[in-house]
Protein backbone atom coordinates (compact mmCIF):
# COMPACT_ATOMS: atom_id res chain seq x y z
CA UNK A 1 0.00 0.00 0.00
CA UNK A 2 1.57 3.42 -1.11
CA UNK A 3 -0.37 6.53 0.10
CA UNK A 4 0.33 10.12 -0.34
CA UNK A 5 -0.87 12.59 1.66
CA UNK A 6 -0.77 16.32 1.10
CA UNK A 7 0.06 18.99 3.59
CA UNK A 8 -0.64 22.27 3.51
CA UNK A 9 1.15 24.70 6.00
CA UNK A 10 -1.12 26.73 7.60
CA UNK A 11 -1.14 29.85 10.73
CA UNK A 12 -2.13 27.80 13.86
CA UNK A 13 -5.23 28.72 14.30
CA UNK A 14 -4.97 31.28 17.46
CA UNK A 15 -3.53 33.36 15.31
CA UNK A 16 -4.46 36.58 14.80
CA UNK A 17 -4.75 37.61 10.80
CA UNK A 18 -3.55 40.87 9.66
CA UNK A 19 -2.78 42.44 6.27
CA UNK A 20 -0.13 44.73 4.61
CA UNK A 21 -1.25 48.30 4.37
CA UNK A 22 -1.93 47.50 0.85
CA UNK A 23 -4.08 44.55 1.76
CA UNK A 24 -2.17 42.75 -0.84
CA UNK A 25 -0.75 40.48 1.04
CA UNK A 26 -0.99 38.29 4.78
CA UNK A 27 1.35 39.57 7.77
CA UNK A 28 3.28 36.16 8.67
CA UNK A 29 5.50 38.26 11.41
CA UNK A 30 4.99 36.63 14.69
CA UNK A 31 2.55 33.96 13.08
CA UNK A 32 3.19 30.26 14.12
CA UNK A 33 2.74 27.94 11.00
CA UNK A 34 1.41 24.03 11.84
CA UNK A 35 0.10 21.31 9.64
CA UNK A 36 -3.26 22.09 8.19
CA UNK A 37 -5.86 20.30 10.88
CA UNK A 38 -7.47 18.07 8.39
CA UNK A 39 -4.15 17.07 6.52
CA UNK A 40 -3.24 15.84 10.08
CA UNK A 41 -6.47 13.75 10.10
CA UNK A 42 -5.47 12.32 6.88
CA UNK A 43 -2.12 11.60 8.04
CA UNK A 44 -2.79 9.87 11.26
CA UNK A 45 -5.42 7.45 9.03
CA UNK A 46 -3.04 6.71 6.72
CA UNK A 47 -0.34 5.78 9.21
CA UNK A 48 -3.06 3.28 10.56
CA UNK A 49 -3.51 1.57 7.45
CA UNK A 50 -0.07 1.12 6.73
CA UNK A 51 0.83 0.09 10.32
CA UNK A 52 -1.74 -2.57 10.05
CA UNK A 53 -1.27 -3.35 6.55
CA UNK A 54 2.35 -2.61 5.79
CA UNK A 55 3.08 0.19 2.96
CA UNK A 56 4.22 4.14 2.62
CA UNK A 57 2.81 6.95 3.45
CA UNK A 58 4.86 9.80 1.69
CA UNK A 59 3.50 13.62 2.61
CA UNK A 60 4.13 16.35 -0.33
CA UNK A 61 3.71 19.62 -0.06
CA UNK A 62 3.91 22.32 -2.41
CA UNK A 63 5.86 25.63 -0.70
CA UNK A 64 9.19 27.16 -0.13
CA UNK A 65 12.00 26.17 1.94
CA UNK A 66 10.41 28.09 4.78
CA UNK A 67 8.04 25.05 5.14
CA UNK A 68 10.16 22.42 5.83
CA UNK A 69 9.76 22.24 9.33
CA UNK A 70 5.94 21.86 9.31
CA UNK A 71 7.19 18.85 6.81
CA UNK A 72 9.34 17.74 9.74
CA UNK A 73 6.43 17.54 12.06
CA UNK A 74 4.48 15.21 9.46
CA UNK A 75 7.43 12.77 9.66
CA UNK A 76 8.13 13.10 13.38
CA UNK A 77 4.59 11.92 13.18
CA UNK A 78 5.23 8.94 11.27
CA UNK A 79 5.25 9.81 7.31
CA UNK A 80 7.91 7.20 5.77
CA UNK A 81 9.37 10.31 3.76
CA UNK A 82 8.74 13.69 2.36
CA UNK A 83 8.64 15.91 -1.35
CA UNK A 84 8.65 19.43 -0.85
CA UNK A 85 7.82 20.95 -4.60
CA UNK A 86 9.98 24.13 -4.23
CA UNK A 87 7.28 26.52 -5.33
CA UNK A 88 5.33 29.32 -3.58
CA UNK A 89 1.73 27.90 -3.88
CA UNK A 90 -0.08 30.39 -6.17
CA UNK A 91 -4.02 28.57 -6.43
CA UNK A 92 -5.16 25.33 -5.93
CA UNK A 93 -4.87 24.49 -9.59
CA UNK A 94 -1.17 25.63 -9.76
CA UNK A 95 -0.89 23.07 -6.41
CA UNK A 96 -2.86 20.13 -7.87
CA UNK A 97 -1.04 20.17 -11.02
CA UNK A 98 2.33 20.06 -9.06
CA UNK A 99 0.93 17.32 -6.88
CA UNK A 100 -0.45 15.35 -9.80
CA UNK A 101 2.82 15.65 -11.91
CA UNK A 102 4.68 13.88 -8.77
CA UNK A 103 2.21 11.29 -8.60
CA UNK A 104 1.98 10.42 -11.84
CA UNK A 105 5.87 9.51 -11.35
CA UNK A 106 4.93 7.00 -8.60
CA UNK A 107 1.86 5.35 -8.92
CA UNK A 108 -0.03 5.66 -5.44
CA UNK A 109 -3.00 3.50 -4.87
CA UNK A 110 -3.99 6.68 -1.94
CA UNK A 111 -3.83 9.93 -2.61
CA UNK A 112 -5.45 11.99 0.62
CA UNK A 113 -5.64 15.20 1.63
CA UNK A 114 -7.48 17.43 4.31
CA UNK A 115 -11.32 18.65 3.61
CA UNK A 116 -10.11 22.22 3.36
CA UNK A 117 -7.11 24.42 3.95
CA UNK A 118 -7.87 26.44 7.15
CA UNK A 119 -5.85 29.62 5.17
CA UNK A 120 -7.25 29.78 1.73
CA UNK A 121 -10.40 27.06 2.57
CA UNK A 122 -10.68 25.97 -1.52
CA UNK A 123 -11.25 22.37 -0.97
CA UNK A 124 -10.15 22.32 -4.10
CA UNK A 125 -7.21 20.64 -4.34
CA UNK A 126 -8.66 16.46 -3.93
CA UNK A 127 -11.19 17.44 -6.72
CA UNK A 128 -8.46 18.39 -8.94
CA UNK A 129 -5.75 15.91 -8.39
CA UNK A 130 -7.85 13.41 -8.69
CA UNK A 131 -9.24 14.65 -12.28
CA UNK A 132 -5.90 14.95 -13.51
CA UNK A 133 -4.80 12.03 -13.27
CA UNK A 134 -8.80 10.63 -14.28
CA UNK A 135 -9.10 8.84 -10.52
CA UNK A 136 -12.39 9.30 -8.68
CA UNK A 137 -12.74 11.47 -5.80
CA UNK A 138 -14.48 11.42 -2.60
CA UNK A 139 -14.88 14.52 -0.67
CA UNK A 140 -14.95 14.98 3.05
CA UNK A 141 -14.69 11.70 4.06
CA UNK A 142 -15.41 10.81 7.67
CA UNK A 143 -14.89 7.45 7.68
CA UNK A 144 -12.48 5.20 5.69
CA UNK A 145 -11.74 1.45 5.59
CA UNK A 146 -9.61 -0.50 2.72
CA UNK A 147 -9.97 -4.28 2.11
CA UNK A 148 -9.23 -5.96 -0.89
CA UNK A 149 -8.13 -3.42 -2.77
CA UNK A 150 -11.23 -1.37 -2.55
CA UNK A 151 -12.10 1.64 -0.16
CA UNK A 152 -14.99 1.67 1.72
CA UNK A 153 -16.20 4.94 2.96
CA UNK A 154 -18.91 7.30 5.49
CA UNK A 155 -19.02 10.93 3.56
CA UNK A 156 -20.02 13.94 4.99
CA UNK A 157 -23.36 15.45 3.01
CA UNK A 158 -26.06 18.06 4.39
CA UNK A 159 -27.84 16.86 6.74
CA UNK A 160 -26.34 13.33 6.95
CA UNK A 161 -23.77 11.21 5.23
CA UNK A 162 -23.47 8.73 2.65
CA UNK A 163 -21.91 5.24 2.64
CA UNK A 164 -19.35 4.39 -0.59
CA UNK A 165 -17.34 2.07 -1.89
CA UNK A 166 -14.30 2.70 -4.67
CA UNK A 167 -11.52 0.24 -6.31
CA UNK A 168 -8.16 1.63 -5.43
CA UNK A 169 -6.68 3.90 -6.87
CA UNK A 170 -8.94 6.90 -5.27
CA UNK A 171 -8.27 10.38 -4.28
CA UNK A 172 -10.48 11.47 -1.14
CA UNK A 173 -10.27 14.77 1.13
CA UNK A 174 -10.32 13.50 5.22
CA UNK A 175 -13.00 15.22 7.44
CA UNK A 176 -12.99 15.02 11.15
CA UNK A 177 -14.07 11.48 12.58
CA UNK A 178 -11.44 9.83 10.18
CA UNK A 179 -8.76 9.70 13.08
CA UNK A 180 -7.71 11.08 16.14
CA UNK A 181 -4.70 13.47 15.68
CA UNK A 182 -1.12 12.17 17.21
CA UNK A 183 0.80 13.46 19.10
CA UNK A 184 4.46 13.03 17.84
CA UNK A 185 6.81 11.03 20.34
CA UNK A 186 10.88 11.56 21.34
CA UNK A 187 11.38 8.67 19.07
CA UNK A 188 9.79 10.04 16.20
CA UNK A 189 11.03 13.73 16.80
CA UNK A 190 14.32 12.30 16.91
CA UNK A 191 14.04 9.39 13.47
CA UNK A 192 12.11 12.78 11.63
CA UNK A 193 15.81 14.12 11.39
CA UNK A 194 17.56 12.02 9.35
CA UNK A 195 13.94 10.70 7.40
CA UNK A 196 14.31 12.26 3.31
CA UNK A 197 13.28 14.90 2.23
CA UNK A 198 13.31 15.22 -1.76
CA UNK A 199 13.11 18.56 -2.98
CA UNK A 200 11.63 19.19 -6.60
CA UNK A 201 11.43 21.57 -9.18
CA UNK A 202 8.37 23.12 -10.16
CA UNK A 203 6.61 22.32 -13.58
CA UNK A 204 5.29 25.65 -15.10
CA UNK A 205 1.50 26.32 -14.86
CA UNK A 206 -0.95 28.51 -16.26
CA UNK A 207 -2.11 31.08 -13.43
CA UNK A 208 -5.87 31.14 -13.62
CA UNK A 209 -6.78 33.29 -10.47
CA UNK A 210 -4.87 35.37 -8.35
CA UNK A 211 -5.94 37.42 -4.77
CA UNK A 212 -5.54 40.77 -5.47
CA UNK A 213 -6.84 41.82 -1.81
CA UNK A 214 -7.79 41.03 1.60
CA UNK A 215 -9.74 42.37 3.81
CA UNK A 216 -10.70 41.67 7.37
CA UNK A 217 -14.63 41.77 8.73
CA UNK A 218 -16.38 44.69 10.21
CA UNK A 219 -15.91 44.06 14.01
CA UNK A 220 -19.32 44.10 16.22
CA UNK A 221 -19.00 48.01 17.80
CA UNK A 222 -21.23 47.38 21.22
CA UNK A 223 -23.30 44.27 22.45
CA UNK A 224 -26.50 45.30 24.15
CA UNK A 225 -26.62 43.47 27.03
CA UNK A 226 -30.16 42.91 27.96
CA UNK A 227 -31.07 41.33 31.59
CA UNK A 228 -31.70 38.13 32.45
CA UNK A 229 -35.39 38.84 34.29
CA UNK A 230 -35.77 40.18 30.49
CA UNK A 231 -35.80 38.08 27.73
CA UNK A 232 -39.09 38.94 26.17
CA UNK A 233 -37.30 42.00 25.46
CA UNK A 234 -34.48 39.97 23.67
CA UNK A 235 -37.40 38.13 21.47
CA UNK A 236 -39.16 41.69 20.67
CA UNK A 237 -35.99 43.42 19.43
CA UNK A 238 -34.40 40.22 17.45
CA UNK A 239 -38.29 40.55 15.65
CA UNK A 240 -38.52 44.24 15.47
CA UNK A 241 -34.55 45.63 15.20
CA UNK A 242 -32.71 42.60 14.37
CA UNK A 243 -36.19 41.62 11.72
CA UNK A 244 -34.36 37.83 11.83
CA UNK A 245 -37.68 36.15 13.25
CA UNK B 1 -22.80 32.45 -25.05
CA UNK B 2 -24.26 32.09 -21.25
CA UNK B 3 -23.95 31.65 -17.83
CA UNK B 4 -24.60 27.97 -17.13
CA UNK B 5 -26.14 27.25 -13.21
CA UNK B 6 -26.14 23.07 -12.30
CA UNK B 7 -29.23 23.19 -10.31
CA UNK B 8 -28.91 20.79 -7.76
CA UNK B 9 -32.16 18.72 -5.71
CA UNK B 10 -33.09 16.01 -3.02
CA UNK B 11 -35.23 13.71 -4.28
CA UNK B 12 -36.87 16.12 -7.09
CA UNK B 13 -37.31 19.06 -5.00
CA UNK B 14 -34.55 21.84 -5.82
CA UNK B 15 -32.92 23.00 -2.93
CA UNK B 16 -33.11 26.55 -1.84
CA UNK B 17 -29.58 26.79 -2.22
CA UNK B 18 -30.40 26.09 -5.86
CA UNK B 19 -32.39 28.77 -6.07
CA UNK B 20 -30.13 31.41 -4.39
CA UNK B 21 -27.79 29.93 -7.05
CA UNK B 22 -30.02 30.70 -10.00
CA UNK B 23 -30.78 33.78 -8.84
CA UNK B 24 -26.95 34.21 -8.59
CA UNK B 25 -26.79 33.20 -12.16
CA UNK B 26 -29.43 35.90 -13.39
CA UNK B 27 -27.75 38.47 -12.00
CA UNK B 28 -24.24 37.50 -13.47
CA UNK B 29 -26.30 36.99 -16.93
CA UNK B 30 -27.84 40.54 -17.06
CA UNK B 31 -24.86 41.93 -15.72
CA UNK B 32 -22.82 40.10 -18.50
CA UNK B 33 -25.71 40.81 -21.11
CA UNK B 34 -26.05 36.67 -21.80
CA UNK B 35 -29.04 34.78 -21.40
CA UNK B 36 -29.15 32.06 -18.21
CA UNK B 37 -29.04 28.22 -18.82
CA UNK B 38 -29.65 25.61 -16.03
CA UNK B 39 -28.63 22.01 -15.77
CA UNK B 40 -30.72 19.53 -13.69
CA UNK B 41 -29.91 15.76 -13.37
CA UNK B 42 -32.25 12.81 -12.67
CA UNK B 43 -36.47 13.44 -11.44
CA UNK B 44 -36.37 17.38 -11.32
CA UNK B 45 -39.30 19.82 -10.72
CA UNK B 46 -37.88 21.91 -14.22
CA UNK B 47 -41.37 23.51 -14.34
CA UNK B 48 -40.61 25.76 -11.82
CA UNK B 49 -37.40 26.70 -13.04
CA UNK B 50 -38.77 29.41 -15.50
CA UNK B 51 -39.85 31.35 -12.56
CA UNK B 52 -36.57 32.37 -11.53
CA UNK B 53 -35.28 33.93 -15.17
CA UNK B 54 -33.81 30.79 -16.32
CA UNK B 55 -34.73 30.69 -20.08
CA UNK B 56 -33.39 27.27 -21.29
CA UNK B 57 -33.06 23.79 -19.39
CA UNK B 58 -30.87 20.97 -20.24
CA UNK B 59 -32.36 17.90 -18.72
CA UNK B 60 -30.08 15.37 -18.49
CA UNK B 61 -32.33 12.09 -17.86
CA UNK B 62 -30.22 8.83 -18.26
CA UNK B 63 -30.87 7.04 -15.12
CA UNK B 64 -26.78 6.05 -15.14
CA UNK B 65 -27.46 9.61 -13.24
CA UNK B 66 -30.00 9.67 -11.24
CA UNK B 67 -27.94 10.37 -8.10
CA UNK B 68 -25.01 12.95 -7.54
CA UNK B 69 -21.95 11.18 -9.05
CA UNK B 70 -18.85 13.64 -8.90
CA UNK B 71 -17.04 12.78 -12.00
CA UNK B 72 -20.08 12.12 -14.17
CA UNK B 73 -21.72 15.54 -13.38
CA UNK B 74 -18.39 17.50 -13.26
CA UNK B 75 -17.90 15.37 -17.12
CA UNK B 76 -21.83 16.34 -18.30
CA UNK B 77 -21.61 19.78 -17.08
CA UNK B 78 -18.48 20.45 -18.97
CA UNK B 79 -19.34 19.34 -21.72
CA UNK B 80 -22.88 21.14 -21.50
CA UNK B 81 -20.27 24.27 -20.40
CA UNK B 82 -18.78 23.40 -23.87
CA UNK B 83 -21.67 23.15 -25.71
CA UNK B 84 -23.25 26.06 -25.30
CA UNK B 85 -20.32 27.85 -25.31
CA UNK B 86 -20.84 29.12 -21.32
CA UNK B 87 -18.64 31.74 -20.15
CA UNK B 88 -19.70 31.15 -16.61
CA UNK B 89 -20.09 28.57 -14.65
CA UNK B 90 -22.22 28.48 -11.06
CA UNK B 91 -22.92 25.67 -8.98
CA UNK B 92 -23.87 25.94 -4.85
CA UNK B 93 -21.17 25.72 -2.51
CA UNK B 94 -22.47 22.76 -0.85
CA UNK B 95 -20.50 19.35 -0.23
CA UNK B 96 -21.83 18.08 -3.53
CA UNK B 97 -21.10 21.38 -5.51
CA UNK B 98 -17.46 21.62 -4.13
CA UNK B 99 -17.25 18.04 -4.66
CA UNK B 100 -17.38 18.39 -8.73
CA UNK B 101 -16.66 22.08 -9.42
CA UNK B 102 -12.66 21.90 -9.49
CA UNK B 103 -13.44 18.86 -11.66
CA UNK B 104 -14.94 20.89 -14.16
CA UNK B 105 -12.45 23.88 -13.41
CA UNK B 106 -9.39 21.00 -14.56
CA UNK B 107 -11.77 19.85 -17.48
CA UNK B 108 -12.35 23.38 -18.92
CA UNK B 109 -8.80 24.70 -17.34
CA UNK B 110 -10.60 27.66 -16.35
CA UNK B 111 -10.02 29.95 -12.25
CA UNK B 112 -12.26 28.68 -9.96
CA UNK B 113 -13.49 30.88 -6.73
CA UNK B 114 -15.44 28.36 -4.53
CA UNK B 115 -17.41 30.11 -1.62
CA UNK B 116 -18.33 33.06 -3.80
CA UNK B 117 -20.29 35.71 -1.35
CA UNK B 118 -21.23 38.43 -4.24
CA UNK B 119 -21.73 39.31 -7.63
CA UNK B 120 -18.64 40.14 -9.28
CA UNK B 121 -17.21 43.42 -9.72
CA UNK B 122 -16.20 43.98 -13.14
CA UNK B 123 -14.73 47.32 -13.47
CA UNK B 124 -11.22 45.64 -13.88
CA UNK B 125 -11.45 42.44 -14.82
CA UNK B 126 -13.68 40.05 -12.61
CA UNK B 127 -13.14 39.85 -9.44
CA UNK B 128 -14.96 37.96 -6.79
CA UNK B 129 -15.16 37.93 -2.98
CA UNK B 130 -14.89 34.84 -0.63
CA UNK B 131 -14.29 34.38 2.98
CA UNK B 132 -10.82 33.33 3.60
CA UNK B 133 -9.04 32.77 6.76
CA UNK B 134 -11.63 30.64 8.15
CA UNK B 135 -13.98 33.30 8.84
CA UNK B 136 -11.05 35.74 10.05
CA UNK B 137 -10.82 37.40 6.53
CA UNK B 138 -12.17 37.67 3.17
CA UNK B 139 -10.27 37.40 -0.15
CA UNK B 140 -10.80 39.02 -3.64
CA UNK B 141 -10.17 36.73 -6.00
CA UNK B 142 -9.67 37.99 -9.52
CA UNK B 143 -10.43 35.24 -11.91
CA UNK B 144 -7.96 35.24 -14.96
CA UNK B 145 -9.49 32.93 -17.36
CA UNK B 146 -11.74 33.35 -20.58
CA UNK B 147 -14.48 30.97 -18.95
CA UNK B 148 -15.33 30.77 -15.22
CA UNK B 149 -16.60 28.93 -12.59
CA UNK B 150 -17.92 30.29 -9.36
CA UNK B 151 -19.61 27.90 -6.42
CA UNK B 152 -22.19 30.54 -4.22
CA UNK B 153 -21.78 30.35 -0.31
CA UNK B 154 -25.60 29.49 0.91
CA UNK B 155 -27.26 32.52 2.45
CA UNK B 156 -25.26 34.86 0.60
CA UNK B 157 -27.84 35.78 -2.22
CA UNK B 158 -31.49 36.61 -1.91
CA UNK B 159 -33.77 33.96 -3.92
CA UNK B 160 -35.21 36.23 -6.30
CA UNK B 161 -38.46 35.40 -8.95
CA UNK B 162 -38.08 36.44 -12.62
CA UNK B 163 -40.82 35.22 -14.54
CA UNK B 164 -39.33 34.43 -18.31
CA UNK B 165 -40.28 30.93 -20.70
CA UNK B 166 -38.33 28.33 -20.02
CA UNK B 167 -37.67 25.57 -23.04
CA UNK B 168 -36.99 22.42 -21.41
CA UNK B 169 -33.94 20.19 -23.57
CA UNK B 170 -33.10 16.95 -23.20
CA UNK B 171 -29.45 16.32 -22.79
CA UNK B 172 -27.60 13.17 -23.28
CA UNK B 173 -23.61 13.48 -22.23
CA UNK B 174 -21.37 11.21 -23.77
CA UNK B 175 -20.53 8.48 -21.11
CA UNK B 176 -17.58 8.04 -19.03
CA UNK B 177 -16.95 4.82 -17.77
CA UNK B 178 -14.21 5.66 -16.00
CA UNK B 179 -16.65 8.25 -13.68
CA UNK B 180 -18.67 5.50 -12.51
CA UNK B 181 -16.03 3.69 -10.49
CA UNK B 182 -18.03 4.78 -7.04
CA UNK B 183 -20.86 2.74 -5.66
CA UNK B 184 -23.20 4.70 -3.03
CA UNK B 185 -24.04 2.22 -0.78
CA UNK B 186 -26.39 4.04 1.38
CA UNK B 187 -27.42 7.73 1.98
CA UNK B 188 -28.53 8.52 5.66
CA UNK B 189 -30.00 11.61 6.34
CA UNK B 190 -31.59 13.34 9.34
CA UNK B 191 -35.02 14.01 7.16
CA UNK B 192 -36.58 15.90 9.90
CA UNK B 193 -33.70 18.15 10.74
CA UNK B 194 -32.57 21.41 8.98
CA UNK B 195 -29.31 21.23 7.56
CA UNK B 196 -26.68 23.15 9.10
CA UNK B 197 -24.99 24.84 6.23
CA UNK B 198 -27.76 26.08 4.64
CA UNK B 199 -29.56 27.32 7.95
CA UNK B 200 -30.88 30.85 8.48
CA UNK B 201 -31.51 30.28 12.14
CA UNK B 202 -28.66 28.30 13.77
CA UNK B 203 -29.09 27.74 18.21
CA UNK B 204 -25.69 26.22 19.10
CA UNK B 205 -24.45 25.34 22.55
CA UNK B 206 -20.87 24.58 24.51
CA UNK B 207 -19.63 22.76 27.30
CA UNK B 208 -21.19 25.39 29.01
CA UNK B 209 -24.23 22.94 29.11
CA UNK B 210 -22.30 20.04 31.66
CA UNK B 211 -23.47 17.37 29.24
CA UNK B 212 -25.51 15.28 26.26
CA UNK B 213 -28.80 14.86 28.28
CA UNK B 214 -29.02 18.89 28.79
CA UNK B 215 -29.31 19.26 24.64
CA UNK B 216 -33.36 18.83 25.23
CA UNK B 217 -33.79 22.88 25.42
CA UNK B 218 -31.84 23.41 22.51
CA UNK B 219 -33.62 21.34 20.26
CA UNK B 220 -37.03 22.52 21.24
CA UNK B 221 -35.92 26.09 20.85
CA UNK B 222 -34.65 25.18 17.79
CA UNK B 223 -37.74 23.42 16.64
CA UNK B 224 -39.89 26.58 17.64
CA UNK B 225 -37.60 28.75 15.68
CA UNK B 226 -37.17 26.59 13.06
CA UNK B 227 -33.30 26.48 13.38
CA UNK B 228 -30.78 24.10 12.74
CA UNK B 229 -28.99 23.02 16.17
CA UNK B 230 -24.76 23.15 16.20
CA UNK B 231 -21.96 23.05 18.76
CA UNK B 232 -18.91 23.90 19.95
CA UNK B 233 -15.77 21.52 19.25
CA UNK B 234 -15.10 20.32 22.31
CA UNK B 235 -18.67 19.25 22.83
CA UNK B 236 -18.57 17.15 19.71
CA UNK B 237 -15.15 15.80 20.37
CA UNK B 238 -16.49 14.51 23.92
CA UNK B 239 -19.39 12.95 21.28
CA UNK B 240 -22.24 15.10 23.06
CA UNK B 241 -23.01 15.58 19.93
CA UNK B 242 -22.67 14.40 16.58
CA UNK B 243 -19.24 15.84 14.44
CA UNK B 244 -21.47 17.29 11.72
CA UNK B 245 -22.89 20.18 14.07
CA UNK B 246 -19.22 21.55 14.89
CA UNK B 247 -18.80 24.86 13.64
CA UNK B 248 -16.11 27.00 14.00
CA UNK B 249 -12.54 27.00 11.96
CA UNK B 250 -11.85 23.76 12.28
CA UNK B 251 -15.61 22.98 11.87
CA UNK B 252 -18.50 23.99 9.63
CA UNK B 253 -18.69 27.72 9.01
CA UNK B 254 -21.78 29.08 8.85
CA UNK B 255 -23.32 32.33 8.11
CA UNK B 256 -27.24 32.44 9.13
CA UNK B 257 -29.27 35.54 9.76
CA UNK B 258 -29.10 34.80 13.37
CA UNK B 259 -26.53 32.73 15.69
CA UNK B 260 -27.48 32.23 18.89
CA UNK B 261 -24.50 30.54 21.24
CA UNK B 262 -25.49 29.33 24.89
CA UNK B 263 -22.77 28.79 27.29
CA UNK B 264 -19.91 28.87 24.52
CA UNK B 265 -16.94 31.38 25.16
CA UNK B 266 -16.08 32.40 22.28
CA UNK B 267 -12.60 31.07 21.30
CA UNK B 268 -11.02 32.66 18.40
CA UNK B 269 -11.67 29.09 16.60
CA UNK B 270 -14.85 29.19 17.27
CA UNK B 271 -15.83 32.63 16.42
CA UNK B 272 -14.23 32.42 13.12
CA UNK B 273 -16.62 30.18 11.69
CA UNK B 274 -19.23 32.25 13.20
CA UNK B 275 -19.41 36.05 12.56
CA UNK B 276 -20.00 36.28 9.59
CA UNK B 277 -23.76 35.33 11.08
CA UNK B 278 -25.85 38.59 10.34
CA UNK B 279 -27.25 38.88 14.03
CA UNK B 280 -25.13 37.24 16.91
CA UNK B 281 -27.12 36.33 20.68
CA UNK B 282 -24.63 35.20 23.19
CA UNK B 283 -26.07 33.86 26.87
CA UNK B 284 -23.62 32.80 29.17
CA UNK B 285 -23.10 32.91 32.87
CA UNK B 286 -19.43 34.69 32.93
CA UNK B 287 -20.09 38.46 31.99
CA UNK B 288 -15.98 38.33 30.95
CA UNK B 289 -16.99 35.63 28.35
CA UNK B 290 -15.25 37.00 25.31
CA UNK B 291 -18.13 36.12 22.84
CA UNK B 292 -19.67 38.69 24.28
CA UNK B 293 -17.50 41.13 22.47
CA UNK B 294 -18.66 39.42 19.41
CA UNK B 295 -22.30 39.77 19.80
CA UNK B 296 -24.86 42.13 19.13
CA UNK B 297 -27.47 40.70 21.89
CA UNK B 298 -25.93 39.51 25.14
CA UNK B 299 -28.09 37.88 28.31
CA UNK B 300 -25.24 36.78 31.12
CA UNK B 301 -26.92 34.42 33.19
CA UNK B 302 -27.48 30.58 33.84
CA UNK B 303 -28.69 28.73 30.95
CA UNK B 304 -30.35 26.51 32.54
CA UNK B 305 -32.98 29.80 33.99
CA UNK B 306 -32.30 31.59 30.81
CA UNK B 307 -33.22 29.02 27.69
CA UNK B 308 -36.18 27.84 29.48
CA UNK B 309 -37.35 31.71 30.01
CA UNK B 310 -36.58 32.02 26.18
CA UNK B 311 -38.22 29.65 24.70
CA UNK B 312 -41.67 31.05 26.99
CA UNK B 313 -40.77 34.17 25.51
CA UNK B 314 -40.75 32.61 21.96
CA UNK B 315 -43.71 30.54 22.33
CA UNK B 316 -45.38 33.79 23.55
CA UNK B 317 -44.05 35.91 20.28
CA UNK B 318 -45.76 33.13 18.24
CA UNK B 319 -48.66 32.93 19.39
CA UNK B 320 -49.43 36.97 19.53
CA UNK B 321 -48.16 36.76 16.64
CA UNK B 322 -49.71 34.04 14.84
C1 LIG C 1 -6.50 23.52 16.34
C2 LIG C 1 -7.74 23.94 17.08
C3 LIG C 1 -8.90 24.11 16.35
C4 LIG C 1 -10.09 24.44 17.00
N1 LIG C 1 -11.23 24.60 16.25
C5 LIG C 1 -12.38 24.89 16.89
C6 LIG C 1 -13.60 25.05 16.17
O1 LIG C 1 -13.64 24.91 14.93
N2 LIG C 1 -14.74 25.32 16.83
C7 LIG C 1 -14.76 25.47 18.20
O2 LIG C 1 -15.84 25.71 18.75
N3 LIG C 1 -13.63 25.35 18.90
C8 LIG C 1 -12.45 25.06 18.29
N4 LIG C 1 -11.32 24.90 19.04
C9 LIG C 1 -11.44 24.92 20.51
C10 LIG C 1 -11.48 26.31 21.09
O3 LIG C 1 -10.18 26.79 21.26
C11 LIG C 1 -12.21 26.29 22.43
O4 LIG C 1 -11.54 25.37 23.28
C12 LIG C 1 -13.67 25.88 22.33
O5 LIG C 1 -14.34 26.66 21.35
C13 LIG C 1 -14.35 26.06 23.67
O6 LIG C 1 -15.64 25.49 23.63
P1 LIG C 1 -16.76 25.99 24.63
O7 LIG C 1 -16.90 27.44 24.50
O8 LIG C 1 -17.95 25.15 24.39
O9 LIG C 1 -16.17 25.55 26.05
P2 LIG C 1 -15.50 26.42 27.19
O10 LIG C 1 -14.37 27.24 26.70
O11 LIG C 1 -15.26 25.49 28.31
O12 LIG C 1 -16.61 27.46 27.58
C14 LIG C 1 -17.79 27.14 28.25
C15 LIG C 1 -18.52 28.43 28.48
O13 LIG C 1 -19.77 28.14 29.06
C16 LIG C 1 -20.03 29.08 30.08
N5 LIG C 1 -20.93 28.43 31.04
C17 LIG C 1 -20.64 27.46 31.94
N6 LIG C 1 -21.74 27.10 32.61
C18 LIG C 1 -22.75 27.86 32.13
C19 LIG C 1 -24.13 27.96 32.44
N7 LIG C 1 -24.71 27.17 33.35
N8 LIG C 1 -24.86 28.87 31.76
C20 LIG C 1 -24.29 29.65 30.81
N9 LIG C 1 -23.00 29.61 30.49
C21 LIG C 1 -22.23 28.71 31.13
C22 LIG C 1 -18.69 29.44 30.66
O14 LIG C 1 -18.72 30.74 31.24
C23 LIG C 1 -17.80 29.40 29.42
O15 LIG C 1 -17.72 30.67 28.80
C24 LIG C 1 -10.11 24.61 18.40
C25 LIG C 1 -8.93 24.48 19.12
C26 LIG C 1 -7.75 24.15 18.48
C27 LIG C 1 -6.49 24.03 19.29
N1 LIG D 1 0.64 23.97 -0.82
C1 LIG D 1 0.11 22.77 -0.63
N2 LIG D 1 0.90 21.67 -0.65
C2 LIG D 1 0.38 20.42 -0.48
N3 LIG D 1 -0.92 20.20 -0.26
C3 LIG D 1 -1.76 21.25 -0.23
C4 LIG D 1 -1.29 22.59 -0.42
N4 LIG D 1 -2.35 23.42 -0.34
C5 LIG D 1 -3.43 22.65 -0.10
N5 LIG D 1 -3.08 21.34 -0.04
C6 LIG D 1 -3.97 20.18 0.24
O1 LIG D 1 -5.23 20.42 -0.30
C7 LIG D 1 -6.22 20.47 0.74
C8 LIG D 1 -7.27 21.50 0.40
O2 LIG D 1 -6.68 22.75 0.27
P1 LIG D 1 -7.47 24.01 -0.28
O3 LIG D 1 -7.96 23.67 -1.63
O4 LIG D 1 -6.45 25.11 -0.25
O5 LIG D 1 -8.57 24.25 0.72
C9 LIG D 1 -5.44 20.73 2.01
O6 LIG D 1 -6.12 20.23 3.13
C10 LIG D 1 -4.15 19.99 1.72
O7 LIG D 1 -4.29 18.60 1.97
Amino acid sequence: MKILVCISNVPDTTSKINFTDDHKSFVSAGVQYIINPYDELALTRALEITEKDGGSVTVINVGDASTDATIRKALAIGATDAVRINAAPRDAYFVAKQIAQYAKQHAFDLILTGRESIDYNGGQVASMVAELLDMPSVTNIKLLQLENGVATMEREIEGGKELLTCPLPLVGSATEGIAEPRIPNMRGIMSARTKPLAVVDAVDVALLTEVIGYDKPKTRSNVNLIAAEDVAKLVTLLHTEAKVI
Amino acid sequence: MSVLVYVENTAGKIKKSALESISYSYALATQQNVKLTAIVFGNTDTATLGNYGVSEVLHVTDNAYQTFNAAAYASSIAEAAKKINATIVVVSNSFSGKGLAPRIAVKLECGFVDGAISLPKTENGFVVRKGAFSGKAFADVSILSPVKIIALNPNSFPVTEQAVTATVTAFTPTTNANDFKIVVKDTIKASDKISLPEAELVVSAGRGLKGPENWGMVEELATLLGAATACSKPVSDAHWRPHSEHVGQTGIAVSPNLYIAIGISGAIQHLAGVSSSKTIVVINKDPEAPFFKAADYGIVGDAFEVVPKLIEAVKAFKASNA
